[in-house]
């Protein structure tokens, strides 16, 4: 079986007098169905891991195969469509548009790839139902609670079917409670054989995950 | 991504904020509108001119004989009416000639008054029965003379009404009568309006015949024709042959001036003041359109990054953002020429005259303000399309 993620030394350099060393021969596997958290403190490489993870960034160095696809030779094009078609982004502030009512804001989910307009309600409507947010379809994100307004974006990285979830910090914009409740979710999830990846600073959201690894100065360490 | 979809993306993001897109499409609306005005008030006011000529001069066509003819000009024969009515195009024909009365004055018939003056030198002529409808004159009172009176001879006169004037006369139900030198001619009708040949209105108009008998009128002096709109030209090229077939060259023609030459010129005029105008606040418009697209492209960095991070490629971005600018333009460019075909109308509708558009004018002007829209969205959305969705998802919240 494929693993979702794997990193073979890979580094991440940013340019400049001197040059950064965000990422320095970081090496890790994913395999499908896993819920791995990646800990660590402001300014360790986190955000840069999650960047290259989600094809967002190019890493300098090394390679990473995501679904078996090597990353390293895709153009611009193709990496979109990769990200379009594998991986769904939860981010901290959310990214939800106002003006959209949650289930437009799920469906904006589906946007961009290839899938018929026809459904494509029902299919958000289902992504809703399957974060407990069926009662809450066409609220305003201005009225949902910040846990709710996490759960509708979970729901639009939910919709395109992706091999792997990428939270980047997700609870960090929540309390406990709200916190609480979507890392439930992510069990949930994880349970229904999804395959995550959480970003955090945070020891106690990091403990939920089934494997933990924490980076520090770019390096990666495996948690036992 | 396919069209409906940008479509709806489009128009979801320009409805977005209502009030800053109303705004927004307002100098659009301005510059669409004013050229609209513009174009269809010119036209409308090109239209006017030419159809003040139509109400007299461009149906006017008048025959006379050349200079050329001979010192006499007895080229016009006498049944010309005839002659010129039977051509189609034709609505109304008749002969006028003056009548030489070898310096007889003429004087109403009662009043004797010393102190006086009771015999006037006025103005004596000859006219067809048709010629009251071919000067378009109204008769005030009693009525015109016929063929009848015409072919009898009969001693009866039409008045013009400044000659009645002269003459004492305002009403013909007591059968007044005036003195040509010695000779009574029963006053039958006062002509007391004309739209052309206002020179009808100071004479003693006789019929023909009986000019030809009493006076000895040798031919009619000029053909008076009145054609259907448009058909002048036409007219003008047959009546001669019409009137004298083997020597049409012996008369000339007077015809209404082309009037499409009259109807560029003013066009013109008014069409260059104010499509400057209208280009200037179309210009206007379209960097409105810009200046906004590019503020809500710098409000919408995290949007952008969503969507790079949900798979949107930099061209899907761009044609959002080409796509939102284009679709202001369009709203600005419909609301801009319904605002100017509104304003045509009311100016038409002020000053009694017909609107007139281009057809062409309705269809082209949301195109014009799409075009507007699509290039005030250039810049903005090459910005949108450049940001790299990593910076885009830090900056934006």
């Amino acid at each position: 079986m494929t693993a979702v993620v794997e990193l073979r030394d890979v580094s991440r350099v940013y340019p400049g007098t001197p040059p950064v060393e965000a990422l320095v021969d970081v090496s890790l596997v994913v395999e499908p169905g896993d819920y791995v958290s990646i800990v660590g403190p402001s300014g360790s490489g986190k955000s840069t891991l999650l960047h290259v993870l989600g094809c967002l960034d190019r890493h300098s160095a090394g390679t990473y195969l995501l679904d078996g696809v090597d990353v390293a030779g895709l153009g611009d094009a193709a990496r979109t469509r990769l990200r379009a078609e594998r991986i769904g982004f939860v981010f901290q502030a959310f990214h939800l548009l106002g003006r959209r009512t949650a289930i437009e804001n799920v469906m904006l989910g589906e946007l961009y790839r290839r899938r018929p307009r026809a459904g494509r309600r029902e299919r958000a409507a289902a992504a809703l139902a399957r974060v407990g947010l069926g009662h809450r379809v066409d609220f305003l994100p201005t009225r949902l609670s910040g846990g709710e307004r996490q759960r509708v974006a979970v729901a639009r990285a939910l919709i395109g079917d992706p091999s792997l979830l990428l939270c980047d910090e997700p609870t960090g914009a929540l309390d406990s409670a709200n916190t609480a409740a979507i890392l439930e979710l992510f069990e949930d999830l994880r349970d229904g054989g999804l395959t995550l990846v959480v970003i955090t600073h945070d020891d106690d959201v990091s403990r939920r995950a089934s494997r933990q690894v924490r980076i520090a100065d770019g390096r990666l360490h495996e948690l036992v | 991504m396919n069209v409906r979809d940008l479509a709806a993306e489009a128009v979801a993001g320009v409805l977005a904020r209502p009030g800053r897109a109303t705004l927004t499409i307002l100098g659009t609306v301005l510059g669409i509108g004013s050229l609209v005005a513009t174009l269809g008030i010119s036209k409308t006011a090109g239209n006017q001119i030419v159809g003040r000529f139509d109400e007299l001069a461009a149906t006017e066509v008048t025959v006379e004989p050349s200079e050329s003819s001979g010192a006499a000009g007895q080229v016009i024969p006498w049944d010309a009416e005839d002659r010129v009515g039977r051509l189609n195009g034709v609505t109304a024909a008749g002969t006028l000639a003056d009548v030489d009365v070898a310096g007889s004055l003429v004087s109403s018939v009662p009043v004797v008054d010393p102190a006086a003056q009771t015999a006037h030198a006025l103005p004596v002529r000859a006219a067809s029965p048709g010629l009251l409808a071919a000067v378009r004159g109204r008769i005030g009172s009693g009525r015109w003379f016929d063929g009848g009176h015409s072919d009898r001879a009969d001693r009866v006169a039409v008045l013009g009404r400044a000659a009645a004037e002269r003459l004492g006369i305002s009403r013909v139900d007591h059968q007044p009568a005036v003195f040509v030198g010695d000779r009574l001619y029963v006053v039958i009708g006062i002509v007391v309006a004309v739209g052309r040949r206002p020179e009808l209105l100071d004479a003693v108009v006789l019929p023909e015949g009986t000019a030809r008998v009493d006076w000895g009128l040798a031919a009619p002096g000029v053909v008076q024709i009145e054609t259907a709109i448009g058909a002048a030209s036409l007219i003008a090229s047959q009546a001669p042959l019409a009137l004298v077939p083997n020597q049409p060259g012996l008369l000339s023609v007077s015809k209404p001036a082309e009037p499409r030459r009259a109807r560029e010129g003013a066009e013109r005029d008014v069409e260059s003041l104010f499509a400057v105008l209208g280009g200037v606040s179309l210009l206007v418009g379209a960097i409105g359109i810009a200046n906004v697209t590019l503020v809500s492209v710098l409000e919408r960095v995290g949007e952008i990054g969503l969507r790079r991070a949900l798979g949107a490629r930099r061209r899907h971005i761009a044609a959002q953002f080409l796509a939102e600018s284009t679709a202001m333009g369009v709203l600005g460019g419909v609301l801009g020429t319904s605002a100017g075909i509104v304003v045509v109308v009311g100016v038409a509708a002020s000053r009694s005259w017909t609107p007139v558009l281009d057809p062409l004018i309705p269809l082209l002007a949301p195109a014009a303000g799409a075009a507007v829209g699509l290039a005030a969205g250039v810049y903005p959305s090459l910005r949108a399309a450049a940001l790299e969705p990593v910076e885009a998802l830090r900056a934006g919240t």
